[in-house]
């Protein structure tokens, strides 16, 4: 049935900040590594060495530049994933059922063998998270690797998404967010964790922790008065003026 | 988004055969004997099945089709199936009886125009249902849908029926009235998708990454230097090139050159030819309309590449 779960038990999610990821595409490779050879039809690519190269992939990084109006420009590297909403759009569109969201952990995800193949709940997801298989035509999106974090046949470190796992800067969480003492939890709540186009009213369960805040150079830092030199005082002063009276 | 061939054919043709179908089961008038019900019926039915036919096409897995059927509850493109069946189904037992007996059954002929008109109105809600495409994401999309339909099955079904005039007015008069209701919709629709872009949601880069508040958001770099599903289905752009001499040409072929055809046809007593003409000309408009309602939609993916 393509009807939204009324709630889910738990609310498997990631955390992602974006004041830590460094945009080197780890994520993106392990989990097209990860995914190809997992849960349903594997993730196609065509022309993979040929001039224009295409392909599915579950997690693509962007990068944006934020320019405040009085300070200069930083760039941010964006992860993006499903989001596996709450009122997730692209479910309640799905004609065969193929699309669903689990009640037990709140996962959403497409059974390949009923897919169609109408892209319809493509259009439907805001976020740009679903991309049709080139060689299958089955929709493909993120599993959350229920694959892995179930596994028992993995070790126990290794039973999170492959995107988390293999994050060298740490910038991807994964767990629980209908439990308030989750990591991923007290993280949204303590940095100011965000959802990503929340006027779709999509309820992503993924949540974005923005940059923290950058010293901007003309305020007076912490550290300045440590910093600046000061020619009347201690040693430096004191070879300042022996200089001096040397002529 | 990507207009594609498959898809606008499918909307086009089979809206005229459902509005010829309306108009079958609202008892337009129509030459009588088995076989002009039998050929008649043909008509209607054969541009409905034609249009649901292509509409497979772009599917990835046709053969599964069927279970598109399944979740009527939730979702208007399976409803949309669901009735198009039904509407079929009842439309082949409203032929036969016509065919047999000669008779055209008139309570049957009235369930059969409520489907129709609820098939329409859900192959345009597959659309109109969509956020993410402010653009379709208004009531207008399924009033033009429907009164496309309507305008271009009857401009079919005046020109195969035998009715010089309805309830009092010329056949030309009600044919000239369903051609412009039709298109002042379309022009308010126009008018408030050149309007409104983002604007209805208040969407844009700031707030699709959350990062609005820090500064001015603009993208950098793309994931991948090549294309994807995502820029080949939702960021098309190429279609949008030729918009404006494209909705000139939908609405001479759509409406001036009908509307003008009608009226014609009014002062030469009803010609048939003329309002066949007129309906050529009218699907050739419509497919360019389609083909724009396409092309120039925006999608919110978009605001990521
Ligand atoms: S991010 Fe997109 S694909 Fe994932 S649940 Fe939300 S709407 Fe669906
Ligand atoms: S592409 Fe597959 S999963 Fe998506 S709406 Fe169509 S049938 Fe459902």
């Amino acid at each position: 049935m393509t009807s939204l779960p009324q709630t889910t038990g738990k609310k498997l999610g990631l955390v992602i900040d974006l004041d830590v990821c460094v945009g080197c595409h780890a994520c993106v490779v392990n989990c097209k590594e990860w995914n190809t050879g997992g849960y349903g039809a594997p993730l196609a690519d065509t022309d993979a060495w040929g001039d224009n190269p295409t392909g599915a992939w579950l997690n693509r990084i962007h990068t944006f530049e934020i320019t405040p109006e009085d300070a200069p420009a930083q760039i941010v590297h964006f992860p993006k994933s499903c989001l596996h909403c709450e009122q997730a759009p692209c479910v309640t569109v799905c004609p065969t059922g193929a699309s669903y969201k689990r009640a037990d952990d709140g996962i959403v995800l497409v059974e390949e063998d009923k897919c169609i193949g109408c892209g319809l709940c493509a259009w439907a997801c805001p976020y740009g998270a679903r991309e049709m298989d080139p060689a299958e035509n089955v929709m493909k999106k993120c599993t959350l690797c229920v694959d892995r974090i179930y596994n028992e046949n993995l070790p126990e470190v290794d039973r999170t998404p492959a995107c988390v796992r293999t994050c060298p800067a740490n910038a991807r969480h994964f767990g629980d967010f209908a439990d308030p003492d989750s990591n991923v939890s007290r993280m949204t709540a303590e940095r100011g964790g965000m959802d990503l186009m929340p006027e779709m009213e999509t309820q992503p369960v993924n949540k974005y922790l923005p940059p923290r805040p950058k010293t901007r150079p003309e305020a007076e830092g912490m550290l300045a008065p440590a910093i600046a030199p000061k020619a009347n005082e201690g040693l430096l002063g004191w070879i300042d003026r022996a200089l001096e009276r040397l002529g | 988004m990507h207009p594609a061939i498959s898809v606008i054919f499918f909307t086009v043709m089979s809206g005229a055969g459902l509005g010829m179908i309306f108009l079958l089961g609202l008892g337009w008038p129509m030459p009588t004997g088995p076989l002009a019900a039998f050929l008649i019926s043909l008509l209607a039915g054969g541009l409905t099945v034609a249009g649901l036919m292509s509409s497979t096409f772009h599917l990835g897995h046709p053969e599964r089709a069927w279970r598109a059927l399944s979740q009527w509850r939730s979702s208007w493109l399976s409803r949309e199936g669901v009735l198009a069946i039904a509407t079929l189904v009842l439309f082949g037992l409203y032929a036969l009886v016509w065919m047999v007996t000669g008779e055209r059954m008139a309570w049957l002929g009235l369930v059969l125009s409520l489907f129709a008109a609820a098939t329409v109105f859900a192959t345009a809600m597959i659309y109109g249902q969509l956020k993410t495409v402010p653009n379709w994401h208004s009531m207008w999309t399924p009033v033009c849908y429907l009164a496309f339909a309507l305008a271009s099955g009857m401009l079919l079904t005046a020109g195969i029926g035998t009715a010089d005039v309805l309830l009092g007015i010329p056949v030309a008069l009600w044919t000239a009235a369903a051609l412009v209701i039709a298109w002042v919709a379309k022009l308010v629709w126009w008018n408030r998708a050149d309007g409104t872009g983002f604007s209805a949601t208040g969407s844009d880069t700031g707030t699709a990454t959350g990062l609005g508040s820090l500064g001015k958001v603009r993208l950098l770099e793309r994931p991948h230097s090549g294309e994807n599903y995502l820029t080949r289905e939702m960021v098309h752009q190429i279609g949008r090139k030729h918009a404006k001499k494209l909705r000139i040409i939908a609405l001479f072929l759509g409406m001036a050159f009908p509307l003008t055809l009608s009226f014609v046809a009014m002062g030469a007593g009803q010609a048939a030819i003329l309002f066949l003409i007129a309906f050529v000309c009218m699907m050739a408009g419509l497919f360019a309309e389609r083909w724009l309602f396409f092309a120039e939609a925006k999608h919110a993916v978009s605001l990521y590449y």
